[in-house]
């Protein structure tokens, strides 16, 4: 299991995905860290059977909320907008989808952003998601 | 049927661009009363911050202003202060940093001509729609652009914000057996911009030809990178040193970046069609000859030709890349010391998208008291208005939308990279 972990650290809430590689990594697993560029992740779920991503989502929900999809079943991808030329995680399972590229097994953990104003750091809500997106990939690792 | 005379082409977000913006045009019966390209991303202050710290940081700082362009702010960061401290660098450090630079070329052209503009002219709302048509043509795509992120990755440590390139050589330097590793991508990377050549020269461009003032690097030796004087069809020919005499920075209150125009002749055009009509001896054979072969030869003057343009410099790029490989041998140390002491300097690289300039001044320790960054899209930002002027005429008794769509399409010509200059685009057209 490929563990793929989006964001960046120094975008508030964007940091979702890399704090939660951090606690991974403090559990003894390996967690790729990302951007979020499409062609980066596409080619880091290369050749991988089952791959779980995490990153920062919006939805409308409240700071911290997690959600938890089927990267294979979610139809109508949410589009990203901050990444370069608005290319990012959502145009790489849509991508992945139409080129036949997507791993058989993809679960992915959105943890929902608030805030991403530059040169802050995330939420106490989302660093408090971070921690239980962590502890369930762990007991999801475990289990494989 | 709505046309667009006297009404607003409004696009509130421009997509398929770098960063934050909206483009305006309101007409007055069929004449373009106004166009705002309204870059609203706030301002970064970089060059505010970049004040005090020592002249070693510029090159990772700078590079921070761009996801797509990093090595271009590596690439005029380093020149400038080599400049301000009188460093000369080894030769093979000189081509290392042609062999990076061609990378990054590689990666962005890649990405913009086949995901950012080939949907523009295939009717696609974004490459993920052209994708279920056009599946294999999206395949290449994304290894061609693998073929770039894989030299920026040797050369830099990582593909996004690089980290090797230093004030007077690399932390670093690649083995030749490393680079040639990079071959076989590379020998896939030049068939595959062959065909690109061949695949955006039979899209259909509309009639449109500005009498553009081109500004580009020219080298007396090669098609230009890291050095060259600054020329223009109508007889600039500079030092990056004279730069800001004849160059100035205009605020305009509709945009957070700054326009920058020639002093004496205003709006200016930076990037593919310039360094190709300045530098088309210049360019190797292969993709000189391969320009040849669709009819392409300078002066192209139609900016949605720039696609084409793109294509061959992806040729050069390749071709580029393989001959430095060919030919390396490992610098006798990776970077000359860097001495700290006072002095100035400036230097012009050429990014994907046209020229970046870069000005320090330092102090006795080398701390930077002043610095200056002229990014390409804000070179290009009052040209971008002046084509709409231009192009949104003819639109006039078009239906909103598809003149709204050949807007968008007008300022993607130029692959804006709006959080350089402000450092995205939404567009509007106003009719009465």
């Amino acid at each position: 299991m490929r563990i793929l972990c989006c964001g960046n650290r120094h975008r508030g809430d964007d940091a979702a995905g890399l704090l939660v590689a951090d606690r991974l990594r403090e559990l003894g697993l390996a967690a790729q860290t990302l951007s979020g560029e499409v062609t980066e992740v596409m080619e880091a779920w290369r050749g991988a059977e089952s791959v779980i991503l995490v990153d920062a989502v919006v939805t409308g929900a409240r700071a911290g909320t997690v959600h938890a999809w089927d990267g294979r079943d979610l139809k109508a991808c949410v589009r990203s907008s901050a990444s370069t030329h608005g290319l990012g995680v959502g145009e790489a399972i849509e991508l992945g989808r139409t080129l036949g590229q997507l791993p058989a097994k993809i679960r992915i953990y959105g943890i929902e952003a608030t805030q991403f104003a530059p040169g802050t750091t995330a939420s106490p809500e989302v660093e408090q998601a971070a921690e239980a997106v962590a502890r369930e990939i762990a007991c999801l690792a475990k289990s494989a | 049927m709505t046309t667009s005379a006297g009404k607003t082409i409004k696009v509130d977000t421009l997509a398929r661009v770098e960063g934050e913006g909206a483009l305006y045009i309101k007409y007055a019966g069929q004449q373009v009363a106004d166009v705002k390209l309204k870059i609203y991303e706030p301002p970064r202050l970089f060059e505010a911050f970049l004040r005090g710290r020592h002249f070693s940081e510029a090159p990772d700082i700078t590079s921070r202003i761009c996801g797509i362009c990093p090595i271009a702010y590596q690439m005029s960061a380093i020149h400038a202060m080599e400049k301000a401290l009188g460093i000369r660098i080894d030769p093979a450090v000189r081509l290392l940093r042609r062999l990076f630079y061609c990378g990054e070329w590689i990666e962005s052209h890649a990405l913009h001509v086949y995901m950012l503009h080939a949907p523009d002219f295939l009717g696609y709302q974004d490459v993920v729609a052209m994708a279920k048509d056009h599946r294999s043509t999206v395949e290449k795509a994304l290894r061609l652009k693998k073929a770039g992120n894989r030299i920026v990755q040797l050369m830099g440590g990582r593909e996004i914000h690089p980290l090797s390139a230093a004030v007077g050589g690399f932390h670093k330097v690649p083995t030749k057996s490393q680079l040639r590793e990079l071959v076989e991508d590379l020998e896939w990377a030049l068939q595959a911009s062959l065909e690109a050549v061949a695949w955006t020269a039979k899209l259909e461009f509309p009639n449109f030809e500005p009498d553009y003032e081109f500004v580009a690097l020219r080298h007396p030796e090669e098609y230009p990178f890291n050095e060259g004087h600054l020329v223009s069809n109508r007889g600039l020919d500079i030092d990056a040193a004279e730069y800001e005499e004849h160059f100035v920075e205009v605020h305009v209150k509709h945009s957070n970046a700054l326009q920058s125009m020639l002093r004496a002749r205003g709006s200016y055009l930076v990037g593919p069609l310039a360094r190709f009509n300045l530098n088309f001896d210049k360019l190797a054979e292969e993709a000189r000859q391969a320009a040849l072969d669709v009819g392409l030869k300078p002066p192209v003057r139609n900016p949605f030709k720039s696609i084409v343009v793109r294509a061959v410099e992806l040729v050069f790029a390749c071709t580029e890349a393989l001959r430095i490989i060919r030919e390396y041998e490992p610098p006798a140390a990776p970077r000359v010391e860097a001495p700290n002491h006072a002095g100035s300097g400036q230097a012009i690289t050429e990014a994907p998208r046209g020229i970046l300039y870069h000005h320090y001044s330092l102090d006795e320790n080398g701390l930077i008291v002043t610095a200056k960054i002229v990014p390409p899209t804000s070179q290009n930002l009052k040209r971008i208005e002046d084509d709409l002027r231009e192009y949104a005429v003819g639109l006039a008794t078009w239906p909103l939308e598809e003149a709204t769509w050949k807007c968008e399409q007008a300022v993607r010509n130029y692959d804006p990279c709006i959080s350089c200059a402000t450092h995205f685009l939404k567009v509007v057209i106003e009719r009465d």
